[in-house]
């Protein structure tokens, strides 16, 4: 450790001897926050990019008929959306919230691996240009769904290869970032900082770090039988050679439904960090929520079946698995009743995060709502591959994952740069994206309701309405996003701004906020600071 | 601002709720027609009258909170962070909730499940992108079909006003009896499909090389119309299921003609045919079989659909060519039409490739090589 806690050099004001400028500063950088704004800016980047595909999916689906994309560039359009948003926008940016604020918040100079840091966030561009690349090979990207069910994946041309290695790649890098998570919170936090005493997001990565560690290599076993089956005649999910199609699926969703909470688990952590700091009170139920978080995470073990309801499973596995998914709306309900307690008889003002996070925990109750009714597997066999799965994911993931993450930027971005954001671009952010999330997205219920299946290019004249209100919503938040875009460059880039005080939330009480100046500096806690 | 952002937001309302009023806008399920189905929608609406409940509940405290507990309005915080009586209470009022909802969803599951003592089984086929139903047992036994998209090609291009049914009709509609228990087995012929009528509350994967099963009992006669329902490639939007309940006399004749049509459909296997008349019977089939990957055009779409226009297979040997139709190819999307099609269509849609576009290779394939090439 003795290497990282550097206690030296103060003469220096970076802190090191050797620290390269321009391009070369952060291609070799192992520093923490230079590592966190690259991982941000990287998820915003693919953020657009994702949004870019969704809105030519959602212009395709104006109206019915064939007008813009033909149905396999649809598919194509609809797995790259996917697997973009998930492992490029979502999860980078969640990593980039702990580059910069486990060490922080724990009171530690550094991440514990600084070299692996560096290594693990270049691998993410890697894997991102062969996703866009895949798009330009003969028979295009992968068209067979963001959960690449085989035996369809198999079938694919060699774009399927190269998101099968993107894949991998990002899931190499999700390991080493988490193993790098672990170890510095369990090993460099200041004296006095014992678990019990660690910010909620802390706990909640920790927690998600673990998940991470466990189940990306399920999902890197998953691909590879794919990869095996495709080029080296292998029959994993191949009847007529003794495999088994569904087996790719209980694989997959093994990986797949722990990664649900991987990208909501840290959004949990933001909104409890968020909440408390405007709202001028501690958290409550602290302890209780640290459980919560880790039951939510034990049980995601042992539900991943209920997105696989419809594939014929016995009834006695039909019933396990439906009992075990109604069981996480209790930790999950416990969550949202220690967040409005929280807020019950607090001194609440309603800046930009606090919006964000009051936002969130409506919408993405919404969420949960919707995903009870889902574990009810008899109402999912009506549910399952609608547009009505389509609505619920999206109010988990944008309502939940993203709104978050705006909340958890505007919460930070004080720290970070050292500006103030423009209150009034946020506020009007958050209206309208509020507004124009929930016309996009709402009334896919209905129409997965009225049996419209999702992944389609074309669909029945009487599902036109809907279509037409959610594709409006869909450009609506989708410019609305450049707002948020610009509000990040005024204080990032551009510099400009007013100057942002050491603790510029009055509630505010963590260490980034009592002990480190704003914009924190390069390097922050050479000297451990004292919890008391 | 927040006067402009009210005025917005009110006219946005407006807007939809105008939108609303004028439409057909559906906002349930479709009318359940078997007792599972009328089930699951009971079940949907007891679960949404439940969650409407502890929505006003929980955001009815939240937002008094919001106008209460305001800096702005001079509230002071208060410092508790903890109370063991109502966190647990909080624990236990949802976990007593969900046992509430799990015993109805219980006896409706099993009744799901329950596929035993079937009137009739019938197998349904996925195939990308069509379905093929088989009578297995009861009624109409032995009767066999493929059922495809009927919507034409210039409505889904917008070239043609679309069609009442536009996307959910099919040349040949899976018939039923009214009031009979049916069992669908599901399989499939290349990737994963799913087979799904919504009035009937049945979805039921099919997966190629095992055998699902599932089961349903039309209480009305009428037409109910499903998709397939889950992502099997290109045209996955495009394979509707069609299923006609009617009176069992209906069904009684409509099984004789069925059967009379295979009697009349069977031809001399080893009559020969000339050029000509195997082309223009070529051409039919394979703008139902081959055109939706390999296009009319000849070109495909490549790499994943091969052009057949100037291929080495349909300009070469005929065996190969024969052999390709009948067994497909292993890690493509070619797909086996051995089992879809008879001697005589394999034999003319064979000669018509090698006669079609650019290939003029002059052969016609007659029906007795084609049944000489399977095994």
């Amino acid at each position: 450790m003795s290497a990282v806690i550097d206690t030296h050099g103060h003469a220096d004001h970076e802190g090191h001897g050797y620290q390269p400028s321009g391009l070369m500063r952060w291609v070799t950088t192992t520093n923490h926050k230079d590592i966190g704004t690259m991982y941000l800016w990287f998820s915003l980047i693919m953020l657009f990019v994702g949004g870019v595909l969704a809105l030519t999916l959602r212009a395709e689906l104006f109206q019915p008929g064939i007008q813009i994309v033909n149905p396999e560039f649809f598919n194509q359009l609809t797995t790259m959306h996917g697997l973009i948003m998930v492992f490029g926008a979502i999860m980078p940016a969640f990593v980039g919230f702990a580059n910069w604020q486990i060490p922080m918040m724990i009171g530690a100079p550094d991440m514990a691996f600084a070299r692996m840091n560096n290594w693990s966030f270049w691998l993410l561009p890697v894997a991102a240009s062969l996703l866009v690349i895949s798009f330009f090979v003969p028979g295009g990207a992968p068209a067979a769904g963001w959960t690449i069910y085989a035996p369809l994946s198999t079938q694919m041309g060699p774009g399927m290869d190269l998101g099968i290695f993107a894949l991998h790649i990002m899931g190499a890098s999700s390991i080493m970032g988490s193993i790098n998570i672990v170890t510095t919170v369990l090993n460099m936090r200041a004296p006095g900082m014992t678990l019990m005493k660690m910010p909620m997001f802390v706990w909640t990565w920790l927690i998600t770090a673990y998940l991470l560690i466990a189940v990306m290599p399920v999902l890197a076993g998953a691909i590879t039988m794919v990869l095996a089956d495709r080029h080296f005649g292998t029959s994993f999910f191949n009847a007529a050679g003794g495999g088994d199609p569904v087996m790719f699926q209980h694989i997959f969703w093994f990986f797949g439904h722990p990664e649900v909470y991987i990208m909501i688990l840290p959004a949990f952590g933001i909104i409890s960090q968020v909440i408390p700091a405007f709202a001028r009170k501690p958290l409550f139920g602290y302890a209780s929520m640290v459980y919560a978080t880790a039951s939510i995470a034990i049980l995601s073990f042992i539900v991943w079946a209920h997105h696989m309801f419809t594939v014929g499973m016995p009834t006695a596995g039909l019933l396990f698995f439906m009992y075990a998914t109604m069981l996480i709306a209790v930790p999950t309900g416990v969550k949202v009743f220690n967040w409005l307690a929280t807020m019950w008889k607090g001194s609440m003002t309603f800046e930009t995060p606090m919006l964000f996070a009051v936002g969130f925990i409506f919408v993405f109750t919404m969420g949960g709502f919707t995903g009870l009714m889902l574990a009810i597997m008899p109402v999912d066999v009506q549910l399952q591959d609608t547009y009505y799965v389509v609505a619920h994911f999206h109010y988990v993931l944008v309502a939940g994952s993203l709104f978050a993450i705006f909340a958890g930027t505007y919460f930070w971005i004080p720290k970070w740069t050292g500006r103030m954001y423009d209150e009034t671009l946020g506020k009007w952010h958050f209206w309208l994206s509020i507004v124009f999330f929930n016309i996009t997205f709402f009334p896919m219920h209905f129409l997965g309701l009225a049996g419209m299946p999702r992944r389609i290019p074309d669909y029945a004249s009487q599902f036109t309405e809907f279509n037409m209100i959610a594709t409006v919503g869909a450009f609506g938040f989708g410019l609305t996003q450049l707002l948020f875009l610009y509000t990040v460059l005024k204080c990032s880039v551009l510099g400009k701004g007013e100057k942002a005080p050491a603790r510029p939330w009055e509630g505010a009480d963590t260490l980034e906020w009592t002990h480190l100046p704003s914009p924190a500096p390069y390097h922050s806690f050479h000297e451990q600071p004292e919890v008391k | 601002m927040n006067n402009k952002l009210g005025r917005l937001s009110g006219g946005l309302l407006l807007a939809l709720y105008a939108g609303l009023a004028s439409a057909a806008y559906q906002l349930n399920f479709q009318a359940p027609v078997t007792r599972v189905a009328s089930e699951i929608y009971d079940l949907h609406m007891l679960m949404m009258y439940i969650i409407l409940v502890i929505f006003c509940v929980v955001f009815g405290v939240m937002f008094y909170s919001i106008y209460a507990h305001r800096k702005s309005v001079g509230h002071k915080a208060e410092q508790f962070h903890e109370n063991t009586t109502v966190e647990i209470i909080w624990t236990v009022i949802p976990f007593v909730i969900l046992v509430g909802m799990a015993w109805p969803a219980t006896k409706t599951l099993i009744a799901f499940k329950d596929t035993s003592n079937p009137d009739i089984t019938i197998k349904a086929t996925g195939y990308q992108w069509k379905w093929g139903y088989d009578y297995l047992k009861g009624e109409g036994e032995g009767v066999a079909f493929l059922s495809a998209l009927a919507t034409p090609q210039d409505q889904i291009h917008n070239q043609k006003p679309k069609g009442e049914n536009y996307l959910l009709e099919v040349d040949n509609p899976l018939v039923v009896p009214v009031g009979k228990k049916v069992r669908i087995l599901t399989t499939a012929n290349d990737v994963i499909h799913s087979f799904w009528v919504p009035a009937f509350g049945i979805k039921q994967d099919a997966i190629p090389g095992f055998v699902r099963d599932a089961w349903f009992k039309a209480d009305k006669e009428g037409t109910y119309r499903g998709q397939c329902a889950e992502l099997c490639g290109k045209d996955h939007g495009f394979m509707p299921i069609v299923v006609e309940v009617v009176s069992p006399e209906k069904y009684t004749e409509w099984v004789g003609a069925q059967k009379a049509k295979v009697a009349a459909a069977a031809e001399d296997p080893n009559k020969q045919w000339t050029l000509a008349e195997l082309q223009a019977k070529g051409e039919k089939v394979y703008a139902a079989n081959c055109a939706a990957c390999h296009q009319a055009t000849g070109k495909g779409l490549p790499p994943a659909f091969a052009a057949l226009d100037g291929s080495k297979i349909a300009t070469g040997g005929k065996k190969a060519h024969i052999d390709m139709v009948l067994n497909g190819k292993a890690g493509t999307a070619m797909a086996a039409f051995a089992k879809q099609l008879s001697d005589t269509d394999i034999a003319a849609v064979v000669t018509y490739e090698r006669n079609a576009w650019g290939n003029k290779t002059g052969d016609a394939v007659q029906p007795a090589e084609v049944k000489a090439a399977r095994k």
